[in-house]
């Protein structure tokens, strides 16, 4: 009985999580119930996963109200994908929580941390899930206010200037959005993916639509930050609290970049918008400048937080690369970036929160001397580098590979050169980290720092152990990325 | 404000015909215009007139943080029960026809306790929000 509920149950037991913390008030209680309910999400999306390698896509009318009237919710190999990615990083980030959150947020608030940490995986999940173009808005508000206040909890009061930067440009993207649905609406008279799909081809050609096209790719690229509208994230990411970056740089940006996809590849589906007119170059080429400048600023960054904020402006454009190729490769190259890039940023953010639970202090100029105190978090923070520069073996390899077939594949092999070129900035910024918390001596006097607990050790070797798998044996990860494109690509759904 | 004579006396004349009203918006929302959202928003104006004629520490006694944290809380808490509620009687989440014998019934009753369950969240959340911008007190 419950198997045919999981969908719904998928978002309703993180949401209704989220008030009994607030009715817990104990901030060990507040945890306890956030790391149970973490770990049956990721449950809850594993299964919805097999189930759509099994039986295909899985539909739910919630209210038994029948698609396209009612609200539809419908997994399908992307959705499912990213469900997973979503939940698993939410299953690791929380036990990883419980220390750093005490450290970082006053004690008389951490139960409403734990309570707005829970709406926001809610609001991450149920993009992801939902069929329903309107429905989706509402999970991206849900989401975006709750990491605003998420943001907003950060030790120091730049956090808030931070939060309210967020707020605005967050506010603007999603106003975007709906607009761009209310013109899809106007059009069509349904608010339902599927159904939109089917209808699309009919009025594709007006202008309304034309417009509504603009309205959501701007909207959207300014959630996941796409260059040039990613001046929001490098404040936000650096001055939020460290298991809230964790958590955001691993979901936040990802869950956007599947509704461009979404967006693109179901709506439009049947349109082939790429073709008709000048998205797909202009996404491909602020794709490449994201890389490129992402990386090139990274590397003056003397906050390392900040520089991996960046280095995460420069990661979006690779995941938008693939998306603009609409080639089975090239999206299956972005798709899998998806997952590959949420390890290995959620590692290195976890990295940093064990640095600044011990020295106070995330400054390449503070961790001199690390490598030989904090020998475990280092090992992972240099393991997870060599991931995101790309290095064979591990996963950041596997995306790279799959953008440089798409570009060679299309015989754009100037693209393949910079994909090449931003990893070397990568192993520049990476570097500079490396050296000082290797090669530089520690300072004299003051203690010496301990060892992260083992409660942090655990999931972020857990990510980077998995960075350095699934990048050996990528077959499930690719099976499912390639699936999930050849699925995307087939036109209607 | 507590000085002026008129002001007490009409807004304290003022406050119970708003709370009532707010109820009648509450319960008449699935006869006519109102529902839940409205009549919390109405609620949670009679506790900020009091706030503003009696001053915020005379309305934070009559609402302390703890309950209306507790009663936004309890809002969505009922919203969400309602529909697993469907789900546990044999229809789908939010499927209230499954609530009761009788399928309109069960409409009518679900649609009830969800729209109850929007008024105390909002109400909650619209006391909440004037205190903490009104008394800075987190």
């Amino acid at each position: 009985m419950i198997a045919a509920h999981l969908p719904a149950l998928q978002v309703v037991v993180p949401l209704m999580a989220a008030p009994l913390c607030v009715l817990l008030r104990r901030p060990a209680l507040a945890w306890a119930l956030t790391l149970a309910v973490s770990w049956v999400v990721l449950a809850i999306a594993v299964l919805l996963l097999l189930q759509v390698l099994e039986t295909g896509p899985v539909t739910y009318p919630l209210g038994n109200w029948a698609a396209p009237w009612g609200i539809e919710y419908r997994v399908d190999m992307v959705g499912a994908f990213v469900l997973v990615i979503v939940a698993a990083i939410g299953a690791v980030v929380t036990p990883f929580a419980r220390r750093s959150v005490e450290h970082e947020i006053p004690r008389d608030r951490i139960y409403l941390f734990y309570a707005m940490y829970l709406l926001c995986l809610t609001g991450l999940l149920g993009i992801a899930i939902t069929g329903d173009a309107f429905n989706l808005f509402v999970f991206l508000e849900i989401s975006s206010l709750s990491s605003y206040v998420l943001i907003g909890l950060g030790k120091e009061r730049r956090a808030l200037t931070a939060a309210y930067r967020y707020l605005i440009m967050g506010t603007l993207g999603a106003t975007f959005y709906l607009i761009g649905v209310a013109m899809m609406y106007m059009m069509t008279g349904t608010l339902n993916m599927a159904d939109l799909a089917t209808l699309m081809p009919a009025v594709a050609d007006t202008r309304t639509i034309l417009v509504a096209l603009a309205f959501l790719t701007v909207g959207i690229s300014l959630k996941l930050a796409l260059f040039p509208l990613h001046l929001w994230l490098p404040n936000a990411y650096t001055y939020a609290p460290s298991v809230v970056t964790a958590f955001l740089a691993a979901t936040g940006t990802k869950v956007a970049v599947y509704v461009l996809i979404r967006i693109f590849f179901t709506i439009f589906g049947g349109v082939e918008v790429f073709r008709i007119n000048l998205i797909g170059d202009v996404l491909m080429g602020l794709a490449i400048l994201a890389m490129v400048s992402g990386s090139a600023v990274a590397i003056y960054q003397n906050n390392v937080k900040r520089m991996l904020a960046y280095s995460s402006v420069a990661q979006i454009g690779y995941m938008v690369l693939g998306v603009s190729f609409a080639t089975v490769t090239g999206l299956t190259g972005g798709i899998v970036h998806l997952f590959n890039h949420a390890l290995i940023k959620c590692a290195l953010f976890m990295a940093l929160g064990c640095v600044f639970l011990r020295i106070g202090s995330v400054n390449i100029g503070d961790m001199a001397g690390l490598g030989r105190r904090m020998p475990v978090t280092m090992a992972s923070f240099v393991v997870s580098g060599l991931s995101l520069i790309g290095v064979p073996l591990t996963v950041g390899f596997v995306s790279k590979w799959y953008l440089i077939q798409a570009a060679l594949e299309k015989g754009w092999w100037p693209i393949a050169v910079l994909v090449l070129f931003s990893s070397l900035l990568a192993v520049i910024y990476i570097w500079r980290v490396v050296e000082v918390a290797y090669f530089r001596p520690a300072p004299e006097g003051g203690p010496a720092p301990a060892e992260a607990p083992l409660s942090m050790l655990v999931p972020m070797w857990l990510l980077t152990g998995a960075s350095v798998y699934f990048g050996i044996d990528a077959t499930r990860t690719l099976e499912v990325a390639g699936g999930a494109a050849a699925f995307l690509l087939k036109g209607t759904p | 404000m507590i000085f002026k004579a008129i002001l007490r006396v009409v807004s304290k004349l003022l406050i119970p015909p708003i709370m009532l009203f707010a109820l009648y918006v509450q319960f008449h929302g699935d006869f006519g215009p109102g529902g839940g959202f409205q009549a919390g928003v109405i609620f949670a104006s009679a506790f900020i007139l009091y706030a503003l004629i009696f001053g915020i520490d005379n309305a934070r006694k009559v609402a302390p943080a703890w309950a209306t944290r507790t009663l936004l809380s309890l809002g969505l808490l009922l919203y969400a029960s309602v529909g697993v509620a469907g789900i546990l009687l044999g229809g789908n989440f939010l499927d209230y026809s499954v609530l009761a014998d009788n399928p309109v019934i069960g409409q009518h009753l679900g649609i009830t306790l969800i729209e109850f369950g929007v008024g105390a969240t909002v109400s909650g959340a619209m006391i909440t929000i004037f205190f903490i911008f009104a008394h800075q007190d987190g």
